[in-house]
């Protein structure tokens, strides 16, 4: 049997003369398994068609079936290279719905882990952006500083990714002296590496010219696509969770927000830039005024093995795990719904849980900044060149593990 | 008698460039490495000295895969068309003062020729795949081969009017053998048109659109693998030293050096071209990547005014001078 073979790119007449290509997921600048859908004219996208999906793992749906406290080991997976940032946001969510109280200390140290998932965050966003662009070395200068980062978090928690770190009222394992001599090294060194980056790229003429005046978002029609986080604020509206609405230790700590104007992928890139050192300056805050004390709160959900003595363990029949079962007296089984939003490296992630006192969440949704950025590609993606589609989607910096839940 | 000789000299060349080609990549490898703050390739053998021999038997045993879609015949010509041009370009190049195989008078222009012949290669590559990013691939290949042929040409046109010749060994001999009578003085505007040119001309960073990997995961070589994807490697490599040779010829003063390398006189040609091949190293770990349209307009808004302007100053000074 003979193979026929053709050597027609479908092209059909009139109207409909686009060329279709559907890049991704496999696709090596889709950060992951985002597709994006496109309709060519030459290189010039008419069309920009955004699909998700592709890391779906029911999250929220298996969040109904496990308790609170095993629901962190879910929000480590959502946004990967931020798992801090999404642990810390989680039990703070968690907290305000089950009324734990969090000791000052425990406050302290998420602040930190929170700053250096933001700085870890981020460099792996400067990496990639970079290497889109295709500025090879930044990647790698990049990888050199956030392996300090991972390090830190490995002799923290014991894992360089997946941290699991905090617990419902507090954390997990106290920061010893040797880790706040390593931060405090890293802390010290950090600038002088940003301004690295800064004269390997900032001053490169090709850099400027494929950042600037490419994807400009102007404040209303930011706010209208809901982008939050660096994203938002390089479009000039001055909105930080952890400035507005303080969570954990955020309100006792001095930083500005950095804001753009031109909304563009180089105010964006200024924008996180300029959180780098926002970020140093709260690490250096949270090791000088870190206050002494427990890490964990008295009520706390006990969680560490074996429980504190006078404690009673009740083995609960149905997830069939003593791990998992929560305190003496104190009814944490609430009744209600609760919305709480962090600021996560990438934007606003948010969780809402309805609780009907079952010590399960009824429903759990997470806002992720990711997907809502994902949204706004269709909108920012139109009319621009395909090499721009990509300088977009590095600069809105998505994670897909986040998108998809 | 003198055929077989011939054949021989050939085959010597191509061995020599051959294994000159593999020990670039390696070359390229721990360079860019240390510029990363890493290493590059330590494994095999010290330093991973045998590493491009690796590569090259894990290439050579690799499944050929070809595309169902795929234009076979063509699809199998392509890296053979570019590799064959690129080796024959070999030809006429001026090693040293007598080592040439083929000192033909049009040497400059077989080169041109050639090399035009070798994105044929590129272009039916693209288009025979038969896949959408090859397809973009070979497309933008096209628009940039034709956009940076003719600044190149028009830059060498300079050095073509000084030393009166297209003869590549004349040319050499034309600049003296004094450092200060190459040709980089006078034609310094044809050098930096001409060094423009060359990097988009290799498809090297920042114009190496034809192959954006973030962009258009590989370009026109998507769909290969094996042999027929290390063939395009070879080719382009060769089509990088190549243009390396035609630079050190016509601006550097070729095998003239500053004194003479009894028994191995081609010594200040290779230390030259090696000169050009780590500065191409050093921008590629250096600089982003244009976009396409930009790339388009540096082409013939910069470019090739550019590389006119040098044409009509050089007549100027050679009416002045004579």
């Amino acid at each position: 049997m003979t193979k026929t073979t053709t050597l027609d790119v479908q092209v059909a007449d009139g109207a409909d003369d686009k060329y279709r290509l559907k890049m991704g997921p496999q696709h090596p600048a889709t950060h992951g398994v985002l597709r994006v859908d496109l309709e060519l004219d030459g290189e010039t996208i008419d069309k920009c068609d955004p699909q998700v999906g592709y890391l779906h793992r029911g999250f929220e749906k298996l969040a109904e079936h496990r308790t609170y406290a095993q629901n962190i080991v879910l929000t480590d997976r959502l946004d990967y290279i931020a798992a801090m940032a999404n642990n810390v946001g989680y039990c703070v969510a968690v907290e305000k719905l089950l009324a734990i109280d969090v000791p000052p200390r425990a406050q302290f140290i998420r602040v930190m882990v929170c700053e250096m998932a933001r700085i870890s965050s981020h460099l792996l966003w400067l990496a990639t952006h970079a290497l889109d662009i295709g500025a090879m070395t930044v990647f790698l200068y990049c990888f050199r500083e956030r392996e300090v980062l991972l390090e830190l978090f490995a002799e923290l928690c014991g894992s360089r990714l997946t941290n699991t770190y905090t617990r419902l009222g507090g954390v997990r394992q106290d920061v010893t002296h040797s880790i706040m001599l390593k931060l405090q090294r890293f802390v010290d060194e950090f600038p002088d590496h940003i301004a690295e980056y800064e004269t390997l790229i900032d001053t490169n003429r090709i850099w400027l010219k494929r950042t600037i005046g490419i994807g400009p978002i102007s404040a209303d029609k930011a706010v209208d696509l809901c982008l939050t986080g660096p994203s938002l604020r390089g479009s000039g509206v001055d909105y930080d969770i952890r400035q507005h609405v303080p969570y954990a230790a955020y309100d006792q700590m001095d930083f500005e927000v950095p804001v753009g104007e031109t909304g563009d992928t180089y105010a964006r890139y200024r924008c996180r830039m300029e959180e780098f050192r926002q970020s140093n300056n709260i690490l250096r805050q949270c090791i000088e005024r870190m206050p002494p004390g427990p890490i964990l709160g008295k009520d706390a959900p006990d969680l560490i093995m074996p429980a504190k003595p006078g404690r009673k363990i009740e083995f609960d029949a149905v997830a069939g795990n003593a791990l998992i079962k929560l305190i003496d007296n104190r009814d944490l089984y609430m009744e209600g719904d609760v919305y709480v939003a962090t600021e996560v490296p990438k934007g606003e992630l948010g969780f809402y849980f309805i609780s009907d006192g079952m010590g399960r969440p009824y429903r759990m949704h997470i806002r992720s900044p990711s997907f809502l950025h994902i949204g706004a590609l269709a909108t920012i993606g139109q009319g621009v060149m395909i090499a721009d589609l990509i300088a977009i989607i590095g600069t809105l910096d998505v994670v897909l593990g986040e998108c998809d839940r | 008698m003198q055929i077989l000789i011939l054949l021989l000299q050939i085959a010597m060349v191509m061995a020599i460039v051959l294994l000159h080609v593999a020990y670039l990549t390696y070359f390229e490898r721990k360079i860019i490495g240390h510029m990363q703050v890493r290493m590059g390739p330590m494994r095999v053998g010290w330093h991973g000295l045998l590493q491009p021999i690796a590569d090259g038997i894990k290439s050579f045993f690799k499944e050929d895969i070809i595309p169902q879609q795929a234009d076979k015949p063509l699809f199998l010509a392509a890296p053979i068309i570019c590799l064959v041009t690129m080796l024959a370009a070999l030809a006429v190049l001026p090693f040293a003062e007598g080592w040439v195989l083929a000192d033909i008078n049009i040497g400059l222009l077989f080169i041109f020729a050639m090399s035009s012949l070798a994105s044929y290669g590129i272009i039916l590559a693209g288009w025979a795949s038969n896949s959408k990013y090859t397809f973009l691939g070979g497309m933008r290949s096209m628009a940039q081969v034709i956009s940076y042929e003719i600044p190149m040409g028009l830059s060498l046109v300079g050095v073509m009017m000084l030393s009166g010749s297209l003869n590549l060994s004349e040319i050499v001999a034309a600049q003296g053998t004094s450092i200060f009578s190459i040709y980089l003085f006078p034609q310094i505007i044809g050098f930096f048109v001409f060094f423009i040119a060359m990097l988009a001309e290799t498809n090297r960073v920042p114009f190496d659109l034809p192959e954006a990997e973030t962009e258009l995961v590989s370009g026109y070589i998507t769909e290969y693998s094996g042999m027929r994807y290390a063939m395009f490697f070879m080719a382009e490599y060769i089509g990088m030293m190549i243009l390396a040779s035609i630079g050190t010829v016509c601006f550097l003063g070729g095998w003239n050096g500053p004194f003479v390398i009894p028994f191995f006189p081609p010594f200040w040609f290779i230390l030259k071209v090696y000169g050009f091949l780590f500065v191409f190293i050093w921008i590629r770990a250096t600089l982003p990547r244009y976009r396409y349209d930009q790339l388009m307009a540096i082409g013939w808004k910069l470019l090739i005014p550019l590389a006119l302007l040098n044409i009509f100053l050089t007549g100027l000074f050679k009416a002045l001078v004579h």
